[in-house]
C-alpha cells in the first residue's frame, strides 16, 4: 500500500467526510493527520485494510471521540459527536461504495456559503477542498500569511458558531446556491489565468485547482448545464495557456496565437461539454461563453473563425447577462463579422452610455478597430488612453507595442 | 440553535408611508408571527418605539451616565426583533427573509451564545 499516494489522492475526500462527522474543520484535520501517522506505523506490519479511506475516516473519528472524552469540559461537543454514533453506524456500510464524493459536494456548498465573504469563500475552498496551505493561498492572493490565516480562522469560527450547514441545498435553492459555488471556482481560475495585480503572469496551479473543482461539481451534479458549461469554459481557456505568451512573456492575442500549441485534448473535451450545455435548452453565463470559446478552438486559423456565430452567441449572452464587458465583446465580434465600422458604432454607443469609464479594455478595443480601419492618429490617442488605466504589466507591454505600430 | 433576528429599517422613510400601507405591513407582521409560532420557530419577538425615545446608559467609576439617543447613529435603525429556534443558519436565513421589513430594510441574523441558565 502506497500511503504517500493515498495521502495525496484521498486526503481531501476523507477530510470532507470527517468535517461533516465532527462538525469542526480543525479537529478533523488534526485527527486525520494522526490517523495517517497510525497507518504508517501499522499497515506495513498488519497489512492494509480493504477500504483504506473508510479505515482512515473511522480511525480519525475514534481518535476525535477519545480526545473529546478526555477533555471533560467539552461536554456539549462530546454530546454532539456521540449523538452521531448511531447515524454513522447506520451509514458506514456505504463507505465501501462512493459516499465520500457526496461529502466533498456538501463541503463545497459550506465553503461557498453566501454568509461568508466572497474572498473568504475562495480561500476556504482552496484550503479545504484543494488542500493548499495557508501560505500558498496567501501568496496567490497577495496578502500576508497571517492575514490569510486570520481570515480562515474567522470563517471556520463562523461556520461552527452560526451553524452554517454541511449540506447540499434542496432543489428549491440549488440553482441559486450553485451559482455561488461556480462563481468561486471561476474566480479561482481567473486569479490564475489573468491575475489582477503584480506581474500579470499566470499562476497555472490555480487554474488546475479550478479545473479539478469544476470537474468535481460537474461529476456530482451532471444534470446541471451550468456545471458542465463552467468545466467546458475552463478547459477551453486553459487549452490556450502556452500560446498566450511569447518567449519574452508578452501577451499574444487570440488572433496571433500559434494554434499548433493549443491543447487539442482540452479543446475536444471542452467542446463536447459546451455542446451538451447548449443542447440542454437552458444555457447560461458559462455555457454560452464555453460555446464561444469552442468556436475559437475549432478554427484552425484565425481567419477560419466563425465570427457570425460568435456574434450571435454574444448577443444571447448580452440578453441574459447584460454587462459592459459582455457588450464590449459583442461589439468586437460584430466588428469581425460585419466590419470594423459596425463594431466601432457599438463601442461609441457604449462610451456614450458611460458605464465603462476608466475601464482600459474599452479604449483598447476602440484603438484596435481604429488601427484596422487605418485611422492611425485616432488609434494612437486611444492606445494612450488605454495605457492610463491598464491593470498589469503584460497588458501594458501589449498596448505599448501596438502604440509603436501606429505611432 | 437560537438566533436573534434584528430588524433594521429607515425610520425617516416610515413617515412617508400612508396609513393604509402601514396597516398592510402590520397585517403582514401578524401573519408572519403566527406562522413561525405555528411552525415552532418562534421564541420571542417585539417591535420597538422609535430611536427618538432611546437612552444610552454607561456606568463609569461608580457613576451611571445616561445620554439621549441611540448608541450609534446609523442610516437604518433597529426597530424590532425576533428570537427564533432554527436547525441551522440556512433555516434562520430563510425565516429572516420572510420578515416583512426584509423587503425594504434589512435583518441581521445573530446566533445566541450558549450560556448556563441563570439561577
Amino acid at each position: 500500500m502506497d500511503i504517500g499516494g493515498l495521502y495525496r489522492d484521498e486526503r481531501q475526500h476523507a477530510l470532507a467526510t470527517l468535517i461533516r462527522l465532527l462538525g469542526d474543520f480543525d479537529l478533523a484535520e488534526e485527527m486525520l493527520q494522526e490517523a495517517f501517522t497510525t497507518a504508517v506505523e501499522t499497515w506495513p506490519r498488519d497489512g492494509a485494510p480493504a477500504n483504506p479511506v473508510a479505515w482512515l475516516v473511522s480511525t480519525a473519528r475514534h481518535k476525535a471521540i477519545d480526545r473529546l472524552r478526555r477533555a471533560a469540559t467539552l461536554d456539549a461537543k462530546r454530546a454532539q459527536v456521540a449523538s452521531q454514533e448511531t447515524a454513522v453506524a447506520f451509514t458506514e456500510p456505504a463507505l465501501d461504495e462512493e459516499p465520500l464524493t457526496d461529502d466533498r459536494l456538501r463541503l463545497i456548498f459550506t465553503c461557498c456559503h453566501p454568509a461568508l465573504a466572497p474572498e473568504t469563500q475562495v480561500a476556504l475552498t482552496l484550503k479545504t477542498l484543494c488542500g493548499l496551505s495557508v501560505d500558498e493561498i496567501a501568496r496567490a492572493f497577495l496578502v500576508p500569511g497571517p492575514t490569510m490565516a486570520q481570515r480562515l480562522v474567522r470563517a471556520k469560527g463562523k461556520i461552527r458558531i452560526a451553524l452554517i450547514p454541511y449540506d447540499v441545498p434542496g432543489a428549491d435553492r440549488l440553482a441559486e446556491r450553485l451559482d455561488g459555488v461556480l462563481r468561486v471556482v471561476y474566480l479561482v481560475f481567473n486569479e490564475g489565468y489573468a491575475p489582477t495585480g503584480g506581474s500579470g503572469l499566470p499562476r497555472h496551479e490555480l487554474c488546475l485547482e479550478a479545473i479539478r473543482l469544476a470537474r468535481l461539481v460537474h461529476a456530482l451534479l451532471p444534470g446541471e448545464p451550468e456545471a458542465a458549461g463552467l468545466l467546458a469554459l475552463l478547459l477551453l481557456q486553459d487549452s490556450r495557456r502556452v500560446a498566450r505568451f511569447d518567449a519574452s512573456g508578452d501577451l499574444v492575442t487570440l488572433e496571433e496565437q500559434e494554434r499548433a500549441r493549443w491543447d487539442r485534448e482540452e479543446i475536444a473535451e471542452g467542446s463536447r461539454l459546451a455542446e451538451r450545455a447548449l443542447r440542454s435548452g437552458r444555457p447560461g453565463f458559462y455555457g454560452i461563453q464555453a460555446a464561444i470559446a469552442a468556436i475559437h478552438g475549432q478554427a484552425e486559423r484565425a481567419s477560419d473563425t466563425d465570427w457570425r456565430q460568435i456574434a450571435i452567441l454574444y448577443a444571447l449572452l448580452l440578453r441574459g447577462h447584460p454587462s459592459p464587458v459582455v457588450a464590449l465583446n459583442h461589439a468586437a465580434a460584430v466588428a469581425m463579422a460585419q466590419g470594423p465600422e459596425r463594431g466601432l458604432a457599438l463601442l461609441e454607443a457604449l462610451e456614450r452610455a458611460g458605464d465603462l469609464a476608466d475601464f482600459h479594455l474599452l479604449p483598447a478595443a476602440r484603438a484596435d478597430l481604429l488601427r484596422r480601419l487605418g485611422r492611425d492618429r485616432e488609434a494612437t490617442d486611444a492606445y494612450r488612453e488605454a495605457l492610463r488605466t491598464v491593470g498589469n504589466d503584460a497588458e501594458r507591454r501589449y498596448l505599448e507595442r501596438r502604440l509603436r505600430e501606429v505611432g | 440553535m437560537k438566533y436573534l433576528l434584528l430588524i433594521y429599517s429607515n425610520e425617516a422613510d416610515w413617515a412617508n408611508v400612508s396609513e393604509a400601507e402601514q396597516g398592510k405591513i402590520f397585517e403582514a407582521y401578524m401573519e408572519f408571527s403566527r406562522s413561525i409560532y405555528k411552525s415552532k420557530h418562534y421564541l420571542a419577538g417585539e417591535a420597538l418605539q422609535p430611536v427618538a425615545t432611546a437612552t444610552t446608559v454607561r456606568a463609569r467609576n461608580g457613576k451611571t451616565l445616561a445620554t439621549d439617543g441611540p448608541f450609534a447613529e446609523t442610516r437604518e435603525q433597529l426597530g424590532g426583533f425576533y428570537m427564533i429556534e432554527a436547525k441551522d443558519l440556512d433555516e434562520a436565513i430563510a425565516i429572516a427573509g420572510r420578515i416583512p421589513s426584509a423587503g425594504f430594510g434589512c435583518v441581521e441574523v445573530r446566533p445566541i451564545m450558549e450560556t448556563p441558565p441563570v439561577g
